[in-house]
């Protein structure tokens, strides 16, 4: 066979990486390229630099240093037994395509991740390896998210996070029962054993600059994880409640959730009808009510139905709100912050908005129009000098009177 | 510009703004007027180039604050909210700040009032020129240009539409960005270029004086084309980040059509070479009889073959599952028949198992072989066609609910756990499966048929070994 050119292994390699939901740039140290002999810049926001027509945001040039891999989870396009075209970048050629799309402006940085090859440790050397000469002799001042081997010593993990904004590690699924099916040869206590051990490492390096001005820094972006969703039996209740562990034992800065998508040369194991895509969505909103909007788990689950997910016509925040109509409505003059962050429709924004414009007047319905994007979700749920929703709050047909029309579900699920 | 000694009442002002983002001479003009007490409906503010025509009879003379004139208040969030909004392109934007910072006047607090009509107006034109400065910090894309002059070597330009006046205004992110790279943005309101020690200003520039390409787009649109997961188009979500407007001068822009155009036969295409929809799980070993005489899910089943059902008690304790059913078995339409089936019977004896008593049945239900002749030879299954299969195998588990299974050779674990193990390693020992029942692993006794000598005596002990640790925990389990 021919050696493949680098577009043939970018073809390839981008393909293989597409299947990761995370492509943060933002929260890492500001830093910038003046006073240095190379590139780039990290200033606080992230930058998205284009959007593909999956409606994914590109950011980070997110690739895989190779898609060979002794590894055999079903869920995955790289596993052992799959058929897919293979090929293998060598580090100074992610260097190279990295250094010549950072420069034109197409990119915040870099999103490396492997196939394992040869030994976990050995792969983890590679990615770190790229990371150094971005960093050492280019001088390379742009964002670096390396994903992390679970199996690979923990001293070359650590070296990943020296050189990198962000570290991250995969749980994939969100049951142990799923991963010993679909990922017979990863171990749920290892994946988490590997993000304590991160979780150690940043509370160490933050807790060592407190301290000394020149201490290393350690991921100052953070670590983050994915789960896969839809492709084991797992509920939406079990979803929140792995999340909110893992927020709260690892400290991660985002959990992502990728809805299974169809594979080429899948794997027969799997079950497979896929998830709508708007249960991911759904999952994604519940996961901000838990992060911004001081939801507990127990909140997000009690929205959930019988059948322990959360609805698909509605949004997690308004399906609590229609089972706990005694809550509401919420006098927007006098409510607490925490009360009007549970009125439907009503975003962290409008909130800071009502809360210091109610100091200067007494509103009425029409001012909180215009402080929020629709007012008719948010009537229900609220009072104002003007405004009373009476009888509103208790109908029982209320959840259909706000539920979006099917037809705007259905260009949402396409 | 001379200054008038003192303000006339009813006297119409005229401010010639020289530069359309000049904040800091606006700031000094609006000053003024404010300690002169000239009411916001009294001035008209005229954009650079603009004539101001309308307002020909205007007084284009300052008027000179009283000696006496108290502090002007404006305070952090005005100024910072106004130092952008004036980068606005709406001509309104300078009387729309004046008349923001005359409320402010009496009303020292008016910015923290969201729902202030005015406050919200000047929001709103902070908030469009701050979302064109991200744009413009996203969509810019450079294009080398290689120059035969080695002392300049690499310059890097890029042509961009702007909305509004955020040129100088960005430059300071360029320039911490690239700072040791040589670049220019080109702009039809004006240029920007650095050399990597200083900042220059050029004048208005057209599209055509930017390169029309660089080698390097060919990757980057192949990168674009090969991230995007065709499975999930939301174009209104692309759209909404990146409107059409932009696209001209983006190059993997011009992509987008076609990859919408072909997303539905691609994903069509991966669920078709990927994912196999079985039906409902059949529940009764009837049923799974008769499906998988249909199964053509993987390749062999597309062999001139039979499917070869398991056989045994419906409620057997023990299940024996091999690789998939050789000739023999294939023609007889039974599992273990053949040579192999033979010498297992004869080791199933010697362990005291009852053949009779338990569930025997294989990984691949249909015999896979390459034609020599008028010989049919044994080939392996592949792992995605065991994995295909485990769907059966499965299904025959639910059904029979075994609490010991014992697979014989690689193909047959896989099938059970679905990964590659080495028997070497596994044997002799159980491994948990997930209904509760538990799985022992042993060699193939086909296995034994290829061996001979000492190395034969030495595989049937230790297959005869796990055949009598298997007796002995059904004999616990029972």
């Amino acid at each position: 066979m021919a050696a493949q050119t680098v577009l043939q292994k970018l073809e390839i390699l981008a393909d293989a990486a597409k299947y990761d939901a995370s492509c943060a740039s933002s929260g890492t140290a500001k830093k910038n390229s003046l006073g240095g002999k190379g590139i780039g810049s990290t200033e606080g926001m992230g930058i998205c630099h284009a959007y593909a027509p999956d409606g994914r945001c590109i950011s980070l040039l997110k690739i895989l240093l190779t898609n060979h891999c002794i590894f055999d989870c079903h869920y995955c396009v790289n596993r052992k037994s799959s058929n897919v075209a293979r090929a293998r970048f060598t580090p100074q050629e992610v260097v190279d395509l990295t250094l010549a799309f950072y420069r034109r402006n197409y990119i915040e940085g870099l999103f490396l991740s492997s196939g394992i090859v040869k030994s976990s440790n050995h792969t983890m050397e590679q990615i770190v390896e790229v990371a150094r000469i971005l960093r050492e002799e280019h001088d390379f001042r742009g964002y670096i998210h390396l994903k992390t081997i679970p199996e690979a010593d923990p001293e070359i993990v650590y070296q990943a996070g020296l050189y990198a904004d962000r570290v991250s590690i995969n749980v994939e699924l969100p049951t142990d029962s799923g991963l010993t099916r679909l990922a017979p040869d990863k171990d749920a206590r290892q994946i988490e054993g590997a993000m304590g051990k991160v979780k150690a490492d940043l509370v160490e390096a933050k807790d060592a600059r407190k301290r000394f001005k020149h201490a290393p820094r350690f991921a100052p972006a953070g670590q983050s994880t994915q789960m896969i969703v839809g492709a084991d039996a797992a509920t939406d209740a079990d979803i929140v409640g792995k999340a909110s562990r893992l927020y709260d034992n690892f400290r991660l800065r985002r959990v992502y959730y990728s809805a299974f998508s169809p594979i080429p040369d899948a794997s027969a194991v799997l079950p497979l009808k896929r998830p709508p895509l708007i249960r991911e969505h759904r999952l994604y909103q519940s996961d901000w009510l838990m992060r911004f909007y001081g939801y507990k788990p127990s909140d997000v689950m009690q929205a959930t139905e019988a059948d322990g997910n959360l609805p698909l016509d509605i949004d997690p925040k308004l399906a609590w709100a229609l089972k706990f109509r005694e809550a509401f409505p919420v006098d927007v003059n006098r409510a607490s912050k925490e009360q009007l962050l549970r009125v439907p429709g009503l975003g962290v924004k409008a909130v800071g908005k009502i809360l210091a414009s109610r100091r200067h007047r007494a509103l009425r319905l029409d001012d909180v129009a215009r402080l929020t994007q629709s007012i008719t979700k948010v009537r229900p749920f609220i009072c104002a000098v003007d405004w009373r929703p009476v009888t509103l709050t208790d109908r029982a047909d209320l959840r259909s009177l706000l539920a979006p029309k099917a037809e705007q579900l259905e260009l949402f699920a396409a | 510009m001379t200054a008038l000694q003192h303000v006339k009442l009813g006297t119409y002002y005229v401010v010639h703004m020289p530069e359309p983002d000049d904040f800091d001479f606006w700031r000094e003009r609006a000053r003024a007027l404010v300690q002169c007490d000239v009411p916001p409906d009294r001035i008209a503010w005229v954009e650079p180039g603009g004539s101001g025509d309308l307002f020909a009879h205007g007084e284009r003379r300052m008027p000179v604050p009283p000696a006496d004139a108290g502090p002007v208040r404006a305070n952090r969030r005005f100024i910072a909210l106004a130092k952008n909004a004036i980068l606005h392109s709406d001509p309104q934007r300078f009387a729309q700040l004046y008349l923001l910072l005359w409320k402010l006047q009496s009303n020292p607090r008016i910015m923290e009032d969201k729902a202030d009509p005015d406050v919200r107006r000047v929001e709103e034109l902070d908030k469009n020129v701050r979302r064109d400065s991200h744009k413009m910090h996203a969509f810019v894309r450079f294009r080398l240009v290689e120059s035969e002059d080695e002392e300049v070597g690499e310059h890097y330009v890029a042509w961009f539409e702007p909305d509004h006046h955020i040129l100088r205004a960005n430059a300071g992110f360029f320039m911490r960005r690239f700072s040791n790279m040589r670049w220019s943005i080109l702009t039809p309101r004006g240029s920007l270029h650095w050399d990597t020690e200083t900042m220059s200003e050029g004048p208005p520039a057209e599209r055509s004086d930017a390169p029309g390409g660089d080698p390097m787009e060919d990757l980057w649109r192949k990168y674009y084309a090969s991230i995007f997961n065709p499975a999930r188009l939301k174009i209104g979500a692309m759209l909404k980040e990146m409107p059409k407007k932009y696209w001209k001068n983006m190059p993997e822009a011009s992509l987008i059509p076609e990859l919408v155009a072909g997303a539905q036969g691609r994903e069509a295409k991966m669920v078709e070479k990927g994912a196999l929809e079985f039906e409902e799980r059949p529940d009764t070993l009837e049923a799974i009889d008769k499906a998988i005489h249909a199964c053509r899910k993987c390749p062999i089943g597309a062999l001139d073959n039979h499917a070869v059902m398991g056989e045994g008690p419906q409620d057997a304790s023990l299940m024996i599952v091999g690789e998939q059913p050789g000739d023999q078995e294939d023609q007889a339409g039974r599992p273990f028949v053949g040579p192999a089936g033979q010498l297992l019977d004869v080791h199933l004896e010697k362990a005291g198992i009852d053949r009779r008593a338990a569930y025997v049945t294989n990984a691949v239900k249909h015999f896979k072989y390459v034609q020599r002749g008028k010989r049919r030879l044994h080939q392996n299954p592949g792992a995605k066609e065991i994995d295909t299969c485990r769907w059966w195998i499965e299904s025959e588990r639910a059904i029979v609910k075994p609490k010991l299974v014992l697979a014989m050779g690689a193909s047959a674990a896989r099938g059970l756990l679905g990964k590659t193990v080495s028997i070497s390693k596994v044997r002799g020992s159980p491994i948990p499966l997930e209904d509760g029942s538990e799985l022992w692993v042993t060699a193939h006794p086909s296995y034994l048929l290829r061996l001979d000598g000492p190395a034969r005596e030495e595989q049937a002990r230790l297959f005869d070994a796990d055949l009598a640790a298997v007796r002995e925990r059904l004999e616990d389990l029972a």
